[in-house]
């Protein structure tokens, strides 16, 4: 109960920086060139001024700007996101259509790195100095220096062009009408590509923070008592050194949603993968601001939420922060 | 010097010197060798590298210089990282050191609105600056700092946070300093040397985060930008592999570069991590 | 008495670059079955570093080069790794200093102990329960059961180290090595957990090998006594023989420098008050909208008065709210209420520019010697900082900073360097220096010779007393530690939970305590029963001189 509640003052304090988003981006808006109205009359390829005025009306641009900015919060409270110009729907459809392939290749990236990252970081943490630590290192610094869109394309060339293995893109073999396992095996292999390329990067960060946290911990007075008690090395490592390494991992995860849902755009960009980031890109290219906007809008909350899920896990793994009044 | 001293001994770190001294190097002989516009039309498109001599790297499908536009991209690539790292320290000193420093109301606010970029996802936003403001490359520069000083400011946040309460700031306040002086003269340098070394990761990020958008045409078209190269080289993949390979390496060199050199000045700075 | 350990011929050495190349050379050391041997000496003695080379615990690239431990017909230093494992924690038991630290924060209590049964014998889980129940009862820790299901950071310091004690004594070992299991305590903890060793020690007949820097504590604890210097032994031999005849200089200068917990003879002090101190509060509040509220009565209602050229002494345990009245006084802090009256001006009334005006008359000693000067300013410079800020021109301020060098007893020439160039003692009189260049009526010293080791601790508090008659000062002394107190103050003011409980003459409070918690201040100081001996131990009578 008591996490819960902790978890909950989480999410309220998240308001003020969503507020502050909601307002940033209204204003960014402001300072586009040329409002709905334009946009929508260069669509139709022009029109006279009294419809113009008409239509600033029925938009409210005639408002004043605080007037407007009250009204589009309102609209979000609701998840009134506006309509979406090049889709032709409203904008929150377009973004529930994409949102599971974002939420399948996030989780999968997610979970790749953080597992990959923390043994590779706890073998070189465990060999410092000698040569699996100099190897893990280097391959780390390597990942983080690889451009992701660039890994991407070279492996579409190397595993999808050169050797055949795994499909080049996409997100299920198109008018296969596969269900079961097949469509399991089918969708994983459309995923390996991805998720590695997305991956890649926080692999890197993951494995770095990973070996850091195991070398500072080993030097605390815990260690040493661990070790004056008779523990064996291993029995120090798992049960004394591994669940406090692991808290900065922990932290890591929700600072590092936001910059992976923006990985996204480039990765789905790059494999033809029908999501959220892709949809981002699209939406720019086609000066779509409206889809442009509600896709940050709910980036920002599914951000928020990663972050509150990590905050419950982060007090569930340490005891100090739960047990605090 | 100590110090210069203390940052060859590492050899990793020595590497990223020497890369970055060769970027470096493509960057400022880029004028001399080639002269011409690096995105003007040289020769037949698609030549292999090494298959003609006057095009050592080959051409692209559009019949440009690979070369060319290696030696000319790193002069963008440095430019938009060391300005768009200057612009994002800049902000991320300045609001971590009021907001560490005063606390209260003012952290209060400066984090709330700190809080906002990091849930902000930064390449999102990133693509929301660009369609408001154009892809000019001073715009980008600008937007790539504005979205990358949240870590800089929550990391100098920390230290004046740290420092503040230390007996010799406080000795400072007994002796009538002013704020300003204990901001800048007692904190700002002992705060500074884990920024200075952080700016490298920003630099490192600063360069990708300009070749994605490169890779996804978003970039200022009229600049040579290897992200550019590569986007260019996807429509001939299948076969002419070379033309997105090439530019991979180049960044992936020059990040490198500015990794290892970071990481360098991080292991001289605090010596008793060297040893581990 | 049998021995049970023996340490012969041992030499440590440490990594190139240190200062010295051993740690320790051919120590000769025995301990003998159902005795508390302490070993004694100063920062970079090695008396930690013998501990950790019996358990082969020695941080990392120091190691045992030459010599024996003997334990048990083996030599320690040659045993494979998991003979090793299986004599630590179940032969020879180990106490660490900081109870802080020293346990896994994410772990019970209870599964901590249990470990030591689940990592050495196969008993069942149900007897593990009960023999950790017994274990923390016999330690007397309140309430057994909630103590095993709690986390470390749920008890205080005291009940923290007697879960370690515990944990070290679980499978009775023959052995047991304290490294300074005390000094991070309150000086009531502190005599309890001496006690406890004691108790349990009698009651098992097990050794203890206990690594002290006080002599107080030793002479509360110890059979025997070995005395160390710069990794060497230089004089060992029974308690009583080392705390009353030392032979060995060393052994006597640093006896002398104890200073006795009876205070000098009264000196005659003004009837005017340099500074008064009238109903000062302070209260933390920490949180904010989305998180809980705290609100900790730091300092209540507190009234002290400090008479002109006098020291006033306020002592207390941490959390008493001594700091944080010092500071309040500065001005580092602002107080809720209250006025602090120097001369006629009330400096809790003042802001901005009137106030550092004004509280230019009041500067502060800090205590940590490493914390208190700015690694990147030149020494000359920090003591210059105060006058240049205060309208003096520079060349005026540096060539005063020169002055006040040689005032504080170090060398003028050595304004151009860096803090980190000088000794622990020498910064501490940097600090000084940088105080005094404001010329100030009042110095507030905050545990200014509490981080120092007590040979320069003396050396420091006969400076302060020195220059207190020399320039007339009036000093506020914060210290937690009572025999200090009584060799430096005129009056004394004890406070407990923000508020001053007791306060007068140090000669009568010493002497004839009349508040409970005064008392059990008194009584918990450790070698309260042992005057050093009188013969000419030169350091305190400085003290008492320039007194």
């Amino acid at each position: 109960m008591r996490l819960l509640t902790l978890a909950g003052r989480r999410l309220l304090a998240a308001l003020p920086a969503l507020l502050i988003i909601l307002a940033g981006l209204f204003l960014l808006l402001q300072l586009a060139p040329g409002d709905t109205v334009d946009a929508l009359v260069a669509q139709v390829g022009g029109g006279d001024p009294t419809m113009i005025e008409e239509l600033r009306r029925h938009y409210a641009l005639d408002q004043s700007t605080s007037a407007r900015l009250a009204d589009y919060l309102w609209r979000l409270v609701h998840l009134d996101l506006g309509h979406s110009a090049i889709y032709g729907k409203p904008v929150i459809d377009v973004i529930v259509e994409r949102l599971p392939a974002t939420l399948l290749l996030m989780g999968s990236a997610l979970s790749f790195a953080f597992a990959a990252g923390m043994v590779l970081g706890i073998l070189a943490a465990r060999r410092v100095n000698r040569w699996p630590d100099t190897l893990i290192s280097t391959l780390g610094l390597v990942f983080y220096a690889t451009p992701s869109f660039w890994f991407g394309l070279m492996g579409m060339f190397f595993f999808a062009v050169y050797l055949g293995w795994l499909p080049a893109g996409g997100f299920g073999t198109i008018g296969g009408g596969l269900q079961g396992w097949a469509l399991f095996v089918d969708t994983l292999r459309h995923l390996v590509l991805p998720t590695l390329t997305l991956a890649l990067i926080f692999l890197a960060i993951y494995l770095r923070i990973m070996r850091a946290s195991m070398l500072e911990v080993s030097t605390l007075d815990f260690v040493r008592t661990a070790r004056a008690k008779g523990l064996a090395e291993g029995a120090v490592v798992v049960r004394h050194v591994l669940r406090n390494a692991l808290l900065p991992m922990v932290t890591l995860i929700g600072l590092q949603a936001g910059t992976m849902l923006g990985g996204s755009v480039v990765v789905e960009s790059v494999f033809a993968l029908p999501g959220l980031g892709r949809l981002a890109y699209e939406s720019v290219m086609q000066r779509d601001l409206n889809t442009l906007l509600g896709v940050v809008f709910v980036s920002a909350l599914l951000v928020i939420f990663i972050n509150f899920v990590v905050d419950l896990l982060y007090a569930k793994l340490d005891p100090r922060i739960s047990g605090e009044h | 010097m100590q110090f210069i001293r203390d940052y060859l001994r590492n050899p990793a770190a020595a590497i990223g010197l020497l890369l970055l001294a060769a970027v470096l190097a493509l960057a400022a002989t880029a004028g001399l060798l080639f002269p011409d516009d690096p995105l003007g039309l040289a020769g037949r498109p698609l030549q292999w590298p090494f298959a003609n001599a006057a095009f050592w790297l080959g051409t692209d499908h559009s019949g440009r210089d690979i070369a060319a536009q290696i030696f000319h991209g790193a002069r963008v690539s440095l430019v938009i990282g060391f300005v768009a790292t200057l612009i994002a320290i800049l902000i991320g000193i300045v609001v971590g050191a009021l907001s560490g420093y005063y606390g209260g109301v003012v952290d209060d606010v400066l984090m709330r609105i700190t809080e906002a970029f990091q849930i902000l996802p930064n390449f999102l936003l990133l693509l929301v600056l660009v369609a408001v403001f154009g892809s000019e490359l001073n715009t980008i520069i600008v937007a790539i700092g504005v979205v990358s000083w949240p870590p800089a400011a929550r990391l100098t946040r920390a230290e004046f946070l740290s420092l503040r309460n230390r007996e010799f700031v406080q000795a400072g306040r007994t002796l009538g300093l002013g704020d300003l002086r204990l901001i800048f003269g007692e904190i700002l340098p002992n705060a500074l040397p884990p920024v200075v070394v952080y700016a490298s990761v920003i630099m490192a990020v600063a360069i990708l985060l300009e070749s994605a958008l490169a890779f996804l045409n978003l970039s200022d078209p009229n600049v040579p930008s290897w992200g550019n190269l590569i986007g260019g080289g996807r429509s001939v993949l299948r076969d002419q592999w070379y033309v997105s390979a090439i530019p991979g390496v180049a960044i992936l060199l020059t990040v490198l570069a500015v990794s290892l050199v970071g990481q360098g000045l991080n292991d001289a700075l605090n010596p008793r991590l060297r040893n581990r | 008495m049998s021995t049970v350990l023996s340490i012969q011929d041992l030499s440590v050495a440490l990594p190139p670059g240190a200062d010295r190349s051993h740690a320790l050379r051919h120590l000769n050391l025995d301990l003998r079955a159902n005795e508390i041997l302490c070993v004694v000496g100063e920062s970079g003695s090695g008396k930690s570093m013998s501990a950790g080379a019996i358990l082969g615990l020695l941080p990392e690239r120091v190691r045992a080069e030459s010599g024996r431990i003997e334990f048990d017909g083996r030599n320690l230093l040659e045993l494979a790794p998991a003979e090793l494992r299986a004599i630590r924690g179940a032969r020879i038991g180990m106490i660490f200093q900081e109870p802080m630290t020293a346990l896994n924060p994410l772990r019970t209590i209870g599964d901590q102990i249990g470990e030591m049964f689940r990592a050495h014998t196969r008993l069942s889980r149900r007897e593990i329960e009960q023999r950790v129940l017994a274990l923390l009862a016999d330690v007397h820790i309140p309430d057994p059961p909630a103590a095993a299901r709690a986390y470390p950071h749920q008890l205080s310091g005291g009940q923290r180290q007697r879960a370690m004690i515990a944990m070290a004594l679980a499978l009775e070992p023959g052995v047991l090595i304290a490294d300074e299991p005390t000094t991070a305590l309150d000086v009531t903890t502190q005599a309890q957990i001496l006690k406890l060793i004691r108790e349990l020690q009698e009651r098992r007949g097990t050794a203890v090998l206990f690594i002290t820097h006080d002599f107080g504590v030793v002479a509360e604890i110890a059979d025997r006594v070995a005395v160390m210097q710069h990794g060497v032994l230089v004089e060992h031999g029974a308690a009583a023989q080392i705390l009353h005849a030392p032979r060995h200089p060393y052994t006597r200068a640093l006896i002398a420098a104890v200073p006795p917990l009876t205070p000098p003879p009264e000196r005659a002090v003004s009837a005017a008050a340099a500074l008064r101190v009238e109903g000062v509060s302070k209260t933390y509040r920490s949180g904010g909208l989305f998180t809980g509220r705290r609100v900790v009565h730091a300092v209540r209602e507190t009234t002290l008065e400090l008479p002109q050229g006098g020291t006033l002494g306020i002592v207390g345990e941490s959390g008493s709210g001594k700091s944080t009245l010092a500071r309040c006084i500065v001005r580092l802090l602002e107080p809720d209420g209250g006025a602090i009256r120097l001369g006629d001006i009330d400096l809790a009334g003042l802001r901005g520019r009137a106030l550092r005006e004004h509280s230019r008359h009041i500067q502060m000693v800090f205590q940590d010697p490493y914390g208190s000067l700015n690694p990147r300013k030149r020494v000359g410079d920090l003591v210059a900082q105060g006058p240049i800020v205060h309208g003096v021109p520079r060349r005026e301020a540096l060539r005063r900073a020169r002055e006040l060098f040689e005032l504080v007893g170090l060398d003028p020439e050595a304004t151009g360097r860096f803090p980190h160039e000088f000794s622990g003692g020498q910064r501490q009189r940097i600090g000084l220096a940088r105080a005094l260049a404001l010329q100030p009526r009042v110095l507030v010293a905050d545990e200014p010779v509490s981080a120092l080791d007590v040979s320069v601790q003396a050396q420091v508090l006969a400076l302060l007393a020195d220059l207190r008659t020399r320039l007339g000062l009036s000093l506020l002394f914060i210290t937690h530690d009572l025999r200090v107190a009584a060799q430096i103050c005129d009056r004394i003011a004890v406070m407990k939970n923000g508020q001053v409980v007791e306060h007068g003459p140090a000669a009568q409070v010493f002497a004839d305590p009349q508040h409970p918690y005064t008392r059990d201040l008194l009584a918990a100081v450790p070698g309260r029963h042992w005057n050093p001996p009188g013969e000419a131990l030169a350091e305190r009578s400085v003290v008492r001189d320039a007194a």
